[in-house]
């Protein structure tokens, strides 16, 4: 070890694995519907995307998670976006493309990404 | 990228009740489901809880999953890791709301009043990897004091913090360090004592399998604080998990040149060995154990000099305990204003408890100095099982003493502790009901200290020995009124002139059980009884003819055929044959046996 710069770039290199384990009521929640409905209409593509981009941008305040089968299983792959506040936003047919798009987008700027809702694909 | 990160303890409590399997079954299964690049497993230390092990979290969902068995596995990893499922039956119940939602650990009795300084890192981090300390800001206090701090300004913020060594005792630590550094020598070494030897007392160990590096980067600051260049970690072999994680931390540390020659580019060097006790109780005294460490026998030496001016190989030696140097870091992160805010006036910071004996959540807990015994006891512990009564504690092991139940308010620190005949002691905290026998106590803590005492001086070799006499003829019936004054005036006599620590801190249970249970010895003696129906040679079990229905079940039990009479009449035991083994009394389905 020769600099603190160097201790740190080791730190900020672990950290992303480490930062999973925090229980922190103030961030984002993603949850992927990762039942068997979600799993056949490709859902793991689709979380595995959304944690390596969330990870590659570093967003501490998001929590990547599965959730089971929310009933709209002709939808899948859902994404739900869970703010703080405890507004969700539902996206639909999601694909690993689609889901890079809602973490620019959506959890990095804020916008929702609209025409991925569920209300344009009704 | 790790999407889900599944932690399980791998602390002694867990390994002992088969989390290594469970860890092996776990990453069998992910594997078959083809998630092994989703799903990390991580063992880790001790989460605290140890009475529910063992115990797995999964993250991001914070499901803390209890009492764990190799069979849960497959559908752990079906359920939840593959289909989102969290497994209810399986979740530790206080995480369980009224309405079927799950609320996060912190917000648990057992969690909730707790503050987690020197336990910070167990249970979250990997201890066999150094990436994941540097992650949680490991080694940056290291860095921070070699590249921004003197030696004086590092004496001066601890000493400023109010740290006091939680090894028992509670001698200041930035104290100790300024005296070692005042004293000018060729070689000065810094030491650490894991030789935890108490009875019931497990969290150093915690802290070692936890969370290693955080004792490795406390001694090198300590190091140059005081301008030493080796470091020893005395830790007994009875802790092979210990000694494995910390072998492999000082290996790593090594490696990434945290330890070694010119460590982030400066003038120091430093480096750590481990030295392995044997086991010998007396070497958690400071002299024993330098002179252990020298290769010698452990026995102790008079003080003065005390090691800051003659220690390890006759050099000025610091040594502090584990948990002392697990606070060292924070400290100088934080700041010493930081930790003097938590914890009472003279007593700062938070200290770490083993909670064990008569207590719902054997396990450890961590909170800020000046919380009271019934907080402890009662709310994080979850009070005494089988609906009994709570009847004392016992801090400090055997050179502690007893806090009964009129003292169970009290906030505390080291110095209430002292003030009422007990002491903090490394932190065992064993919680008794109304079947256990204080006489009895006492007389377990002297077992103890007989068979640890080394033996160089003779108050503690002999005194000792005769302490246990007088307990044994009392707790046998053969006592007599004199034997307690005798017993009182032989405990002052050996606490006065005995050589080190563990002499004049072994009449303490003797002497506080004297204080506050002086009743139930007087009852041995003179009533020939003992109250609390612990001591065998006094008590007798009896069938009450009224409440026996004749059902033969308690005689068919005894081992010993002590119990005789007819179908449907009442049963009667023959004392003179009786071993007082308890089968009977477990049996009978009607309550019918009694203890006298």
């Amino acid at each position: 070890m020769k600099s603190l710069a160097e201790l740190q770039a080791i730190r900020d290199k672990a950290r992303a694995q480490v930062s999973l384990r925090e229980n922190s009521d103030n961030s984002i929640r993603v949850l992927v519907g990762m039942a068997t409905c979600g799993i056949a209409a490709g859902a793991r593509p689709v979380l595995t995307t959304m944690v390596d981009e969330v990870a590659k941008r570093q967003l501490n305040n998001v929590v990547v998670t599965q959730t089971g089968c929310i009933g709209i299983c002709q939808f899948e792959p859902v994404v739900e976006v869970v703010t703080p506040d405890g507004e969700k936003t539902t996206y639909v047919k999601m694909t690993p493309e689609k889901a890079i798009r809602v973490v620019n987008d959506h959890l990095v700027n804020g916008n929702v990404v609209t025409e991925y809702t569920i209300g344009a694909n009704t | 990228m790790f999407r889900s990160n599944v932690l399980v303890c791998g602390g002694t409590g867990c390994t002992s009740s088969n989390s290594e399997l469970i860890i092996q079954r776990l990453k069998e299964e992910i594997k078959a489901k083809g998630l092994e690049k989703e799903v990390n497993v991580v063992r880790t230390g001790c989460f605290g809880l140890c009475a529910l092990g063992p115990i797995m979290i999964v993250y991001p969902e914070g499901s803390f999953y209890s009492m764990v068995t190799p069979e849960d596995v497959p559908e752990i990893v079906e359920e939840h890791l593959l289909k989102g499922r969290i497994v209810k039956r399986l979740l530790y119940q206080e995480t369980v709301q009224d309405d079927n939602t799950i609320k996060s650990l912190n917000h648990t009795p057992f969690y909730e009043k707790q503050k987690r300084v020197a336990l910070r890192n167990c249970g979250v981090i990997n201890p066999e990897k150094i990436e994941e300390y540097i992650a949680v800001d490991g080694y940056a206090a290291l860095g921070k004091v070699l590249t921004e701090m003197t030696p004086q300004q590092v004496i001066d913020e601890i000493t400023k913090s109010g740290l006091r060594g939680r090894g028992g005792a509670g001698f200041p630590t930035g104290r100790k360090w300024s005296f070692a550094a005042a004293n000018h020598a060729d070689q000065k070494y810094v030491c650490c004592n894991a030789d935890e030897g108490d009875p019931g007392a497990f969290m150093d160990r915690s802290v070692l399998e936890g969370d290693p590096h955080a004792v490795l980067e406390a001694m090198a600051i300590a190091a140059y604080a005081i301008g030493a260049t080796q470091g020893y970690i005395y830790v007994r072999a009875e802790y092979p998990i210990a000694v494995r994680r910390l072998q492999i931390a000082i290996d790593q540390a090594r490696e990434y040149g945290l330890l070694g020659k010119n460590i982030f580019d400066t003038d120091f060097c430093f480096d750590i060995d481990l030295r392995l006790g044997a086991g010998a109780f007396v070497c958690g005294e400071e002299t024993a154990l330098m002179t252990s460490i020298e290769g010698k026998r452990g026995e102790p030496r008079c003080r003065p000099p005390f090691p800051a001016v003659k220690g390890l190989f006759g050099k000025p030696t610091i040594l502090n305990n584990v948990e002392t140097y697990a606070n060292i870091a924070q400290i100088i992160l934080n700041g010493a204003d930081w930790f003097a805010s938590m914890g009472t006036e003279k007593s700062k910071g938070t200290k770490v408890f083993a909670l064990g004996g008569k207590i719902k959540h054997t396990g450890l807990v961590e909170v800020p100095m000046g919380t009271t015994l019934r907080e402890i006891v009662e709310e994080i512990g979850g009070g005494v099982p089988n609906g009994r009564k709570f009847k004392a504690a016992q801090t400090g092991g055997p050179s502690g003493g007893c806090i009964p139940a009129e003292h169970l308010d009290i906030p505390i620190d080291y110095d209430n502790l002292l003030s009422i005949g007990s002491m903090m002691g490394s932190g065992g905290l064993i919680v008794m009901d109304d079947t256990t026998c204080m006489v009895d106590i006492a007389k377990f803590f002297l077992e103890f200290t007989v068979d640890e005492s080394c033996g160089k001086c003779t108050p503690c070799r002999i005194g000792t020995k005769r302490l246990l006499e007088l307990l044994n003829k009392i707790t046998s019936g053969n006592g007599e009124l004199e034997d307690i004054d005798k017993l009182e005036e032989l405990c002052y006599y050996i606490k006065e002139n005995a050589l080190c620590g563990l002499g004049q801190t072994a009449p303490n249970p003797v002497l506080s059980t004297l204080h506050f249970f002086r009743d139930e010895y007087i009852a041995h003696v003179t009533e020939k009884r003992c109250p609390a129906g612990a001591c065998k040679a006094l008590t007798n079990y009896y069938i009450e003819p009224d409440k026996c229905k004749g059902c033969t079940l308690c005689a068919r039990n005894c081992p010993v055929n002590a119990i005789s009479g007819t179908v449907k009449q009442p049963h009667v035991i023959d004392t003179k044959k009786c071993i007082k083994c308890g089968a009977c009394m477990e049996k009978c389905k009607f309550s019918a046996i009694v203890k006298r």
